[in-house]
């Protein structure tokens, strides 16, 4: 995973709220064996409209998507995530995600920065026509016109994404402790031992 | 003295393998479910690393999403092929994964295959206390047996399968509380509808919502499971519903389920699961039975819920200006003109399936609408998609497909089929669907598909008039 700290560049004014996981990748892109190639069917449906925002000179390529409320919601599929990735996305800022969807973007190198509707509303505004920059470490969001919104992110997320962390090579750390869970469920309930096999 | 504890704090805390500093705990899973479509991404990764699966005996393979709900055998009982390149190839990927890695696997043309949902409660591998995961977001599902059940990305399958833990904050709690009786034609599905209305796409973000009050209580497993099944259509990414002698009747004897004396143990620690009295949950929300009419979407979000007897709401009337917004978008896709009654709208497709309502109980429900009557000439496509070979079997025995079938609807295999539009069973652009699914999102049914989530009962119903129906008006 490709550690993140400071992005700056264009963002999308999308905003929408309650986008859930099929508008960004719609079923068919899920029948895929790869992480690969996602970004062609992002927002598919919305794309379809040849003057849609995502499209645009300005914001082909733009690392960061401003969104609404509940942005990622319904199905789990990590294929948002890679699409998003894949479009060239580093950073989300919306009011609030579903919780699926910020943990698939954290694994993936993508940062979810919640920030209130009315910090949205002004971003918004300031992408309309100029840059954004987001600074992990600090946790800010700032723009040229002295505009600076402060986030709060979960401490271990925040580590595995300035790192770029793998977080099963951290996890196998904990075997001791893993295999003692082990044993004791064994010992105290074995019954959680699917009966046949 | 111990303090009093919710039932999600009690599983939360039984399965913490280690806590971080930061809060972030190692919880361990005691069943892992996997399918087709988010598994290939996280097998190709343990390969990529040289990992192996941890526990292959906690972890059960079944493909569903891309499976067409056609024949899988020709006259002679020879295999089908998948027409489609892409979806062989994925279910090609699992049936390889699976034994590769040892992981015990139901193949397509077993008796006990059919929707992972549904599959698991059955074969007694979804047991209560446990934690389950699976890399789809309606996991939430076996919460109503009382397990902690949710979905994951593929990065966690894969972290799941190497580790057979996650790394998790604690959720919130939420009490979502349903007291008294449900009038007549009101189904599970009706609840949580109506509980999906009242708090939100977004209202259990954060949390895990528990399920209680008499009108749960008095549910059967299977409509206890379709109300957890889309605890994740409010936004919480699991749902609970406490075990009890209902859950315990419906456990007991399947095949994965514990046996004689470990029968009696688990038994008994299942029933020390319930919420202690006192314990206090971060939000609750108090619901009236009485007040669940039959419900209707009328738009493109799981909230956006009216009774059958309302009508189609305009945008102004919401007070969230970016509701209003949705609201006129959902609309415009829906081809929908506010005040319209929805018992007007005319539906040209009928789907009664989905991990949400297949199961025996859901069908039976629907045929018993449907006995002696048609479908509505207007209704050009109508199917019945169990959600495993087993209930497919019991339907049968029972006389069910010949109901389905005589009144001029399809009965299909089990599998996933028109929920998603990712096999061939989809909607028409530009058509309805009155579908017993869990999602209403926009082209979820299929590019273009235009989706009214209703309770199996409603969706016969409506396959009987040609439109949306009040199920009250054909029932006694």
């Amino acid at each position: 995973m490709t550690p993140i700290e400071k992005v700056e560049g264009r963002a999308i004014p999308f905003g929408l709220k309650n986008v859930d996981t099929d508008v960004i990748i719609p079923a068919k892109w899920l029948k895929t064996i790869s992480r690969e190639g996602l970004g062609r069917g992002a927002f598919e449906t919305l794309r379809a409209d040849p003057d849609n925002l995502f499209d645009r000179p300005e914001y082909k390529q733009a690392p960061i998507l401003i969104a609404g409320d509940n942005f990622g919601c319904g199905s789990s599929r990590e294929h948002a995530a890679w699409a998003l990735g894949d479009l060239g996305i580093r950073v989300v800022i919306a009011p609030s995600y579903s919780d699926i969807f910020s943990g698939n973007a954290v694994k993936n190198g993508i940062l979810p920065v919640v920030l209130p509707q009315a910090a949205i509303d002004r971003l918004l505004e300031v992408a309309a026509t100029d840059p954004i920059h987001v600074d992990l470490d600090t946790q800010t969001v700032t723009t040229r016109f002295q505009d600076r919104f402060s986030f709060d992110i979960d401490p271990f997320r925040k580590m595995c994404l300035l790192n770029g962390l793998d977080e099963i090579s951290l996890t196998e750390k904990s075997e001791a402790a893993i295999a003692a869970h082990e044993k004791k469920i064994a010992t105290d309930q074995p019954w959680l031992i699917p009966a046949i096999l | 003295m111990t303090r009093p504890r919710t039932l999600y704090e009690k599983i939360w805390d039984a399965h913490v393998v280690e806590q971080r500093p930061d809060g972030t705990c190692l919880i361990f899973i005691d069943r892992h479910l996997v399918h087709e479509v988010t598994s290939p991404q996280a097998f190709a990764g343990l390969r990529a690393s040289g990992r192996t699966v941890r526990r292959p005996d906690l972890t059960l393979a079944v493909p569903d999403h891309n499976l067409p709900t056609t024949a899988r055998r020709d006259a002679s009982g020879n295999r089908l092929p998948i027409a489609d390149a892409e979806s062989a190839a994925q279910l090609a990927a699992l049936e390889t994964n699976a034994p590769a890695f040892g992981i015990r696997y139901i193949d397509a043309v077993a008796p006990e295959q059919g929707i992972v949902h549904v599959v698991g409660p059955e074969q007694g591998f979804s047991l209560p206390g446990t934690t389950i995961v699976c890399g789809d977001s309606h996991t939430a599902c076996h919460g109503g047996i009382g397990a902690l059940a949710f979905g994951i990305g593929t990065s966690e399958v894969e972290h799941v399968l190497a580790t057979q833990t996650l790394l998790l904050q604690p959720a919130k709690t939420m009490e979502v509380r349903v007291e008294g009786e449900v009038g007549p034609g009101v189904t599970a599905k009706d609840i949580i509808l109506h509980i999906t209305g009242v708090i939100g796409a977004a209202g259990g973000t954060g949390h895990v919502i528990e399920y209680t009050g008499s009108a749960i209580r008095a549910l059967s497993v299977e409509g206890r499971l379709t109300v957890s099944n889309m605890a994740i259509e409010g936004g919480a990414r699991a749902g609970l519903i406490a075990p009890d002698a209902t859950t315990f009747a419906y456990l007991k004897g399947r095949p994965y389920a514990p046996k004689g004396a470990d029968w009696d143990a688990a038994v008994a620690y299942w029933t020390s699961l319930a919420t202690d009295p006192g314990a206090t949950y971060d939000k609750t929300v108090v619901i009236d039975a009485a007040d669940i009419a039959p419900s209707v979407t009328w738009g493109t979000s799981p909230e956006d819920v009216v009774p059958i007897t309302g009508i189609v709401p305009a945008p102004d009337s919401f007070a969230d200006p970016s509701k209003q917004a949705a609201a006129a978008k959902s609309l415009a896709y829906m081809g929908l003109e506010p005040g319209t009654r929805m018992q007007d709208v005319a539906i040209e497709n009928i789907f009664i399936g989905s991990c949400t309502n297949s199961r025996i109980e859901d069908l039976r429900a629907a045929a018993a609408v449907l006995k002696g009557r048609h479908k509505a000439a207007g209704v050009k496509w109508a199917i019945v998609v169990p959600g495993s070979g087993l209930v497919k079997a019991q339907a049968e025995a029972e006389g069910l497909d010949r109901i389905f079938t005589d009144a001029g609807l399809e009965w299909r295999e089990p599998g996933c089929s028109a929920c998603l539009g990712m096999n061939p069973d989809k909607v028409p652009a530009g058509e309805r669907c009155a579908s017993t699914s869990n999602r209403n999102f926009v082209g979820r049914q299929g590019p273009g598909s235009r989706t009214h989530l209703v309770s199996p009962a409603m969706a016969a119903a409506a396959a009987v008039t040609g439109r949306l129906t009040d199920v009250r008006e054909l029932i006694d």
